[in-house]
């Protein structure tokens, strides 16, 4: 897969990037000029993405003191090595996730840290090996089992569906499974069709799985943490695009025990005209439309989910009573989709009537994803998008 | 034949059976097999033969209580393969770990489940091994890991288990069954290659009873020799109703895998009376004849039966007497299985998370409130 070749020169220029620049820093310049500094770097690497978005993402992802930035990779591969390190249990296969340090860079070092025993390389074997990994669950070894994108999964998806997440139930409990699947999952950049789908609805439907979808570094570490450590089945949903974007990590949350809670949403950011729900990617995509709409006084309040299933339908619904509006972000496809769920729980629950408007759903075109970079961008949803449709919701 | 001797004489024991007959074991890239001889104690035969006339009375009762419609939904049964459950687990101790498909009756009383347990299960109560919430093909006890529905995919599962036992260092392994349809699964190649590989201390056995539902093994496999079918693996091929061929097939098969020689594939020969299932009369694609032929020649319990009094290790009127307090066994159990009540209701949406705070589930309707517990 050539794009595996390309992304990794990106990942290798844009780490030395940063480093050369964290070198560069003297005190007199600011954190807020550096990062859009580094920001830019990668905008040129990437091109595609609107400069603009990337500067005030960084801006809105400030938190209070800054330990340290981290990127999301990184993130989850220091996650995976505390749990490792805490848990002889634990242990992760998939393909290329030793020797090559994982496809996507995520488990480096990891082999070179733990061996063989702990770190395993597969061959290209999915159904085979998630069995492999939910058996190993079964005899009560705590497994992560990487699919080196979700896409792949469907190979595989009978062991996730029939093998771990009925079993407690069909046992009546007498058998947990402890296991996280993990991956990149939905659009890339240029992998066309059968890369690119969104899994989030998929598993989301299913009882007995928990379905987690990260956003930024906080919510990668904590919430990884949090699935390795859950005696039950996680699948974690990554996103590639999202890997090489670094965010502010304070002290408390770079402690080994910092976990985030599974099913709990974060407000992202307060407003008082409309709510914004989102996972993943296009959490980013909501804090850039409500940076761009706040300049016209609408100020929206932008609900990262992190977790798919259970859903917090609590958060969501407190915060459309707040503001009477509702809009859903996905990057999946809109048929039975994410955004439909939540309004269809809207619909049901004490917070419809405090609607002003129809709930509504930004989502991916239905369509494979195609591959030409102005049809590819065309099928996902855009910032504009988000701002258009925000305007049409509040009658603007 | 195999030899028995029950220390006090040396029989040779022979049966002819034309389509069956493995006068030998076959091998594949071995150079040896399991031995020729066995020696079975009296203790042994008499459990043995108390262990499959319970796993056989069992299934016909279960018979009888589908056709009363007091068991719904899927019924498999093991009847004319009780050797294979019982050999097995002659030839492994419980704390080796063992996984199979659907026909999973038989297993899931030699891992020590009781008739009892087993029966309620069937009919969906709450005594059942699984509380009613898996049926029959979701059984599970310790060490033994159902009973599974989807065709194939407990092989990999076992191979994880295997993994397991590898990892922790425990000197157990893991049996993972299977049978003639399934044998063709991809992802049991997969699990071969992996298996072999890694060098899991995993024993694949293939339950080898001519048909795949109504498909026989001619129809659905370009080679038939399933021991052969691991190819690296090594595989030997052994009569699966005979419960003594059994046990030393898998006493041999463990100890290759205990000296970390990794996975080894065995071929058990064996025969269902029943159809695939409850809703399969079983005669569409085979003939009555052959199924009295097996029943009348190959008869896993008559042939121990025989051997057994042949050879002066027990008397009519005490192998009479297990029959009777195994009949009384299966009695009392279908008693309690069709008398002990079904599930509370609180129990609908219990168990979904392991070690997790109630939380609420969505009912059919939005108004209703349902709560899981772990």
């Amino acid at each position: 897969m050539h794009f595996l070749v390309a992304n990794e020169i990106l990942y290798c220029i844009e780490d030395y990037c940063i480093k050369a620049f964290c070198k560069l820093r003297t005190s007199r310049s600011s954190l807020t000029e550096d990062r859009s500094k580094m920001a830019s770097i990668r905008c040129f690497l990437r091109s595609g993405k609107s400069a603009v978005s990337v500067v005030l993402r960084r801006e809105f992802s400030k938190t209070s003191p800054a330990a340290v930035q981290v990127n999301v990779r990184d993130a989850l591969n220091q996650a995976m090595d505390e749990e490792l390190e805490r848990d002889e249990k634990v242990f992760l296969l998939g393909e290329e996730v030793a020797q090559y340090d994982g496809a996507y860079k995520v488990s480096r070092g990891l082999w070179k840290k733990y061996g063989d025993k702990r770190i395993i390389d597969t061959p290209i074997t999915e159904m085979g090996f998630a069995g492999i990994a939910v058996g190993a669950a079964f005899a009560g070894l705590r497994p992560i089992c990487e699919f080196m994108t979700w896409n792949f999964s469907m190979q595989a998806i009978d062991q996730v569906i029939n093998s771990a997440a009925k079993t407690y139930y069909m046992s009546a409990g007498a058998q947990p499974v402890p296991i996280v699947f993990r991956g990149p999952n939905g659009s890339s950049a240029g992998v066309a069709a059968q890369h690119s789908q969104c899994f989030a609805a998929w598993y989301g439907h299913c009882p007995g799985l928990k379905v987690v979808s990260p956003w930024n570094s906080e919510d990668a570490r904590g919430l990884l943490k949090a699935a390795i450590r859950d005696n039950n089945p996680v699948v974690f949903l990554e996103n590639e695009l999202m890997y090489g974007v670094p965010f502010d990590l304070s002290e408390e949350v770079m402690h080994k025990d910092f976990v985030l809670p599974i099913g709990k949403a974060k407000v992202e950011r307060q407003g008082t005209h409309i709510t914004l729900v989102s996972h993943s990617r296009c959490v980013g995509f909501c804090l850039d439309a409500a940076a761009v709409l706040a300049k016209e006084g609408v100020e929206c309040e932008v609900v990262n989910l992190r977790t798919i299933r259970p859903l917090d339908v609590e958060t969501i619904e407190a915060s459309v009573m707040k503001t009477g509006h509702l809009v859903t972000v996905e990057g999946g496809w809109p048929q039975y989709g994410v955004g439909a769920e939540i309004c269809a729980r809207i619909m049901e629950g004490p917070a419809f009537n405090y609607l002003d408007a129809p709930a509504v759903r930004v989502t991916g075109v239905d369509i494979p994803m195609p591959y030409a970079k102005i049809l590819e961008d065309h099928s996902v949803p855009q910032i504009k998008d988000i701002i258009f449709t925000v305007k049409k919701v509040l009658n603007m | 034949g195999i030899f028995v001797t029950s220390g006090r004489s040396m029989v040779a024991s022979s049966r002819s059976y034309a389509d069956f007959t493995p006068e030998k074991v076959d091998l594949h890239r071995l150079e040896e097999g399991p031995p020729l001889t066995a020696t079975l104690t009296r203790e042994e035969g008499l459990k043995y033969y108390r262990t499959m006339q319970t796993i056989r009375r069992m299934e016909l009762k279960a018979d009888q209580l589908y056709k009363q419609k007091i068991i719904r939904g899927f019924c498999h049964l093991y009847d004319g393969q009780e050797a294979c459950a019982v050999g097995i687990e002659g030839g492994i101790t419980l704390s080796d770990h063992l996984i199979t498909a659907y026909r999973a009756h038989g297993y899931t009383l030699t891992r020590g489940g009781t008739v009892r347990e087993i029966m309620a299960e069937l009919t969906g109560r709450r005594g059942g091994i699984a509380k009613g919430k898996g049926g029959s093909m979701h059984m599970y006890t310790k060490n033994f890991y159902g009973g599974n529905g989807i065709v194939g995919a407990q092989v990999p599962l076992g191979a994880g288990v295997a993994l397991a036992c590898k990892y922790l260092g425990n000197d157990q392994l893991c049996v993972s069954l299977y049978g003639d349809g399934a044998a063709n699964q991809g992802q049991i190649f997969e699990t071969y290659n992996m298996s072999s590989l890694w060098k899991l201390p995993i024993i694949f056995i293939c339950e080898n009873n001519q048909y795949g539902m109504g498909t026989s093994v001619e129809r659905s496999s370009a080679s038939t020799e399933y021991y052969k079918r691991g190819d690296y693996i090594p595989g030997l091929r052994v009569d699966g109703m005979d419960v003594l061929c059994v046990r030393e097939a898998t006493k041999f098969a463990a100890d290759h895998c205990r000296s970390g020689k990794g996975p080894i594939l065995m071929e058990l020969q064996t025969y269902r009376y029943h159809g695939h299932s409850m809703s399969d009369p079983g005669v569409s694609y085979r003939t009555r004849e052959e199924i009295q032929e097996v029943r009348s020649k190959s008869d896993p319990i008559s042939m121990l039966k025989d051997r057994m009094l042949s050879n002066n290790m027990a008397s009519i009127e005490e192998l009479k007497e297990i029959d009777i307090a195994v009949r009384k066994e299966i009695e009392d159990a279908a008693q309690f299985a069709t008398t002990d009540p079904e599930p509370p209701l609180d129990d609908l949406c219990s168990h979904i998370f392991a070690n997790d705070q109630p939380f609420e589930v969505r009912a059919a309707t939005p108004w209703t409130k349902l709560t899981s517990t772990s």
